[in-house]
């Protein structure tokens, strides 16, 4: 899963190197943001590549004309690139919407002060948006654990966990004003979801119990108590095993009237964003974090606490993938019911791989995974493409960054001077 | 090689940029394809057609089914549902499509999907989406929607409306589909207390809901009415109407959880066992098929078509047809007929029934074919009802 045993070898040996003309795509990327992108930007591209193929294999049109392959091997093509495109057009409009219908819409609100048409044509992109927004918290949860060494995979849980705890806030406690409501509810979910994630956490500090097999197992009593949560203690009044709705003083402001869901929650994942950056590069408890990460033991004899670093991620790891539960719920639905998450706590262990567990890439990566998903909608409904092809590119890419040595014989592109990210260490150390 | 690969690299890239400038596919149809739709893509084909309308004519009108997180491939509502649509493709010029719902935030969002693409009748499918299908309708009072398993007005004393329930009144434009499936279920638990050697039956659900329950209750009167009638004495494990008490897997998913409520009800003496928990009930099928000591009864579709390696255990099914509901509602909208609020399915108008006896033909005696049959025809004169035998009249 992480780097290559080797790699600070042929890192030390190929640095020298890397100063003379870069040989491949590299040779046209300068700068070491751009770099640090190329690995990943690569893995989209390949990815997107080969969904196409899946696409054309699995579609209708191009079986018809395969069979006559002999015949008229133009058609054949024809009907791939026809089916590609008709496919990833979808993806696109469905995701970012039609820049000539956003300036038409614009148009028409300046002349008239209509804003329907302009909701209209900007709902795919705030759509996008909003269906990355748990994204976001959910893959800084897992990011941070691997900035310290530790596998997360309990994001789902967590996620479970911290959404019935807002909802709980949101749905039990009335008369308070939104400016009180609101941010208890996200704490509750918060909090909810630190809780799940501290568990293992001293489990793993007190007793060495394995990360990865404590949050799997705390994944499923979280299953199986939402389960019993929404057919018994918090169930709304009514037959239907959900939670009731949350009140509106504990919801998260939306920017724009219905259907347009976009809300602060986004705005709040960014904040958080930059707050991990900072707590991981700007302080000592994040140099603490990161120097347990790359070496515990050498960690532990320059003086740090190692057994409190690990409690500590994982709580935080646990609230912040809480909080993607939370923004959900405040946000989005505003009720919980069986079967609330997507998957995104396991989705979110492969966004932060994609982001190489910074911050900011953990931000791009699920703006990339928002959008395929919202896209996802239009493409199933006008191209006729089940909505698993985005799991399958998904999946692909990341293939392709879990493999970035691939991707670098592929395009060509020499080892990179800048330090690499410690992912996890594995197992027994 | 590394230069082959540059070039050819660069040339996928060039082609993808310059797809995005070039003209949008011209909207004639491609020659492979037939030109008007009026003919339904080759059954095997489960994803939903794609051939653009004929330049000239107006689109057919687009028939589109949300589904719940089951999946279209449930084998339960929403496969059955889709069925429907599916029938009605071979039988009318229409478009059908489904979207599938994988999480909650899905259901508003695949609704909007096609109230954007001008979607005819929207069919969504289960009781989750009841709040936001009634919001989409009461916004859009021209659209028409059809709902399964679920009903208008849907709100109780002080509930508020658009947020804990969908109306509080009936909604013009929406069809709440629902099957009077306890008729259907009183025949099986007749049939099982007539075909049981040990004197015990058995059924359990997947979660306490009405949709599942009203299986559960019917079965019960069945068994009810034939110690009535026979002065028998076959008891019923797993539900008691009286006290609103039964066995329940908690989920739709567990074939594990079917193996082991059907072991535990063998234990206690039941032959035969009718479970109402979806593909759940399967595990419990693989049980009787190995002991060979227990039947099992199908429910919802007709088990010996949709599990055929069971049917030798099978004794019949509890047909409730989602299908013939979907696809009768699409046709009273295409002959102009479409009108809202609720639709009971029941067994007068065979929306409900059991199905064949199958590989048990031989097995049941004629004499309870013809108290079924019987049955059947007191339950659609109404001169026998199954709340009436529950409380004992």
């Amino acid at each position: 899963m992480a780097t290559p045993p080797n790699s600070q070898e042929t890192r030390n040996a190929a640095s020298p190197a890397a100063s003379p003309p870069r040989p491949g795509v590299a040779r046209y990327v300068s700068g070491s943001a751009a770099q640090a992108l190329l690995v990943p930007v690569l893995a989209v591209f390949v990815g997107l590549l080969l969904g196409g193929v899946v696409i054309a294999a699995t579609d209708a049109g191009v079986a018809a004309v395969f069979r006559a392959f002999s015949a008229d091997p133009g058609g054949v093509f024809r009907a791939i690139w026809q089916a590609v495109v008709k496919g990833y057009g979808a993806l696109f409009y469905g995701s970012i919407g039609s820049p000539r219908e956003m300036l038409d819409g614009y148009r028409i609100y300046l002349e008239t002060g209509d804003n329907k048409a302009l909701l209209k044509a900007i709902y795919p992109f705030t759509e996008s948006l909003t269906t990355a927004t748990p994204y976001i918290f959910a893959g800084l949860a897992v990011a941070l654990g691997f900035r310290c060494g530790l596998f997360n995979i309990g994001a789902e849980g967590q996620f479970f966990i911290g959404a019935l705890g807002a909802a709980f806030v949101g749905y039990s406690i009335s008369g308070l004003p939104a400016f009180l409501h609101l941010p208890l509810a996200l704490l509750g979910g918060a909090l909810a979801g630190a809780v799940w994630g501290a568990v293992p956490g001293y489990l793993k500090a007190r007793f060495g119990a394995h990360e990865v097999v404590n949050t799997i197992m705390m994944n499923w009593i979280a299953f199986r108590l939402s389960d019993w949560l929404l057919t018994g203690p918090m169930q709304a009044a009514g037959f239907r095993p959900v939670t009731p709705n949350i009140k509106m003083t504990a919801a998260l402001p939306r920017f724009f009237e219905d259907p347009l869901r976009f809300n602060w929650g986004f705005i709040l994942a960014l904040v958080m964003a930059y707050v991990v950056y900072w707590l991981l590069f700007k302080t000592t408890i994040g140099f603490e974090i990161r120097a347990v990460g790359a070496n515990p033991d050498g960690a532990k004899y320059a003086g740090i606490n190692v057994v409190r670093n690990f409690v500590l991620v994982m709580t935080l790891s646990g609230a912040l993938a809480g909080l993607a539960g939370t923004a959900q719920v405040l946000g989005v639905d505003h009720w919980v019911g069986q079967g609330f998450s997507a998957g995104y706590g396991f989705d979110s262990i492969a966004l932060a791989l994609l982001g190489k567990s910074h911050p900011l890439g953990v931000v791009l990566a699920a703006l990339l995974f928002g959008f395929l998903r919202s896209g996802a909608t239009r493409m199933q409904s006008l191209a006729g493409i089940p909505i698993d092809i985005i799991s399958i590119i998904q999946g692909l890419v990341i293939i392709f960054v879990a493999a970035p040595a691939l991707i670098r014989w592929l395009f060509r592109i020499p080892v990179p001077t800048a330090e690499e990210t410690v992912l996890t260490r594995g197992w027994g150390k | 090689m590394k230069k082959l690969f540059a070039v050819l690299s660069m040339l996928v890239i060039l082609s993808l940029a310059l797809s995005a400038c070039a003209p949008r596919p011209t909207p004639t149809p491609p020659p492979t394809q037939p030109p008007a739709p009026t003919k339904p893509p080759a059954p095997t084909q489960p994803p939903a057609p794609t051939q653009p309308p004929a330049p000239t004519e107006a689109p057919p009108p687009l028939i589109g089914q949300v589904t719940d997180m089951g999946g279209i491939d449930d084998k339960s509502f929403n496969a059955s549902a889709w069925k429907g649509i599916q029938d009605a493709m071979k039988e009318f010029a229409i478009q059908g499509k489904y979207l599938e719902s994988q999480q909650q935030a899905d259901y508003t969002k695949n609704i909007q999907q096609y109230i954007d693409e001008g979607a005819a009748l929207i069919v969504t499918v289960g009781f989750l989406l009841g709040v936001d299908t009634a919001k989409f309708a009461i916004a859009n009072p021209d659209l028409k929607f059809a709902i399964v398993d679920y009903t208008y007005p849907d709100c109780w004393p002080g509930a508020e409306v658009g947020v804990q329930c969908g109306a509080d009144k009936e909604l013009p434009n929406v069809r709440g589909l629902i099957f009077q499936t306890d008729q259907a279920a009183f025949l099986a638990g007749y049939l099982a207390a007539g075909m049981t050697k040990t004197g015990v039956v058995a059924t359990y659900g997947g979660i306490k809901i009405p949709p599942v329950t009203i299986f559960m209750k019917g079965f019960e009167a069945g068994v009810k009415y034939y110690n009535q009638q026979k002065g028998a004495n076959v008891r019923l494990l797993g539900w008691e109407t009286a006290r609103d008490e039964g066995t329940f897997t908690g989920n739709f998913e567990s074939t594990d959880d079917g193996r082991r409520l059907a072991e535990s009800f063998m234990q206690e003496g039941a032959d035969i066992i009718l479970p109402v928990a979806g593909p759940v009930g399967l595990g419990s099928a693989a049980v009787c098929k190995e002991t060979k000591a227990c039947l099992v009864i199908g429910v919802d579709a007709d088990w010996y078509d949709t599990a055929p390696e069971y049917r030798e255990v099978l004794l019949t099914s509890v047909l409730k047809k989602i299908d013939v509901a979907v696809y009768s509602t699409i046709k009273d909208l295409l002959e102009g007929k479409f009108s809202g609020g609720t639709r009971v399915y029941a067994i007068a108008d065979g929306g409900v029934d059991i199905a064949p006896y199958h590989e048990f033909e031989d097995d049941v005696p004629a004499e309870l074919k013809a108290e079924i049959d019987a049955i059947r025809k007191a339950l659609i004169d109404g001169s026998l009802t199954v709340d009436g035998v529950l409380s004992g009249q």
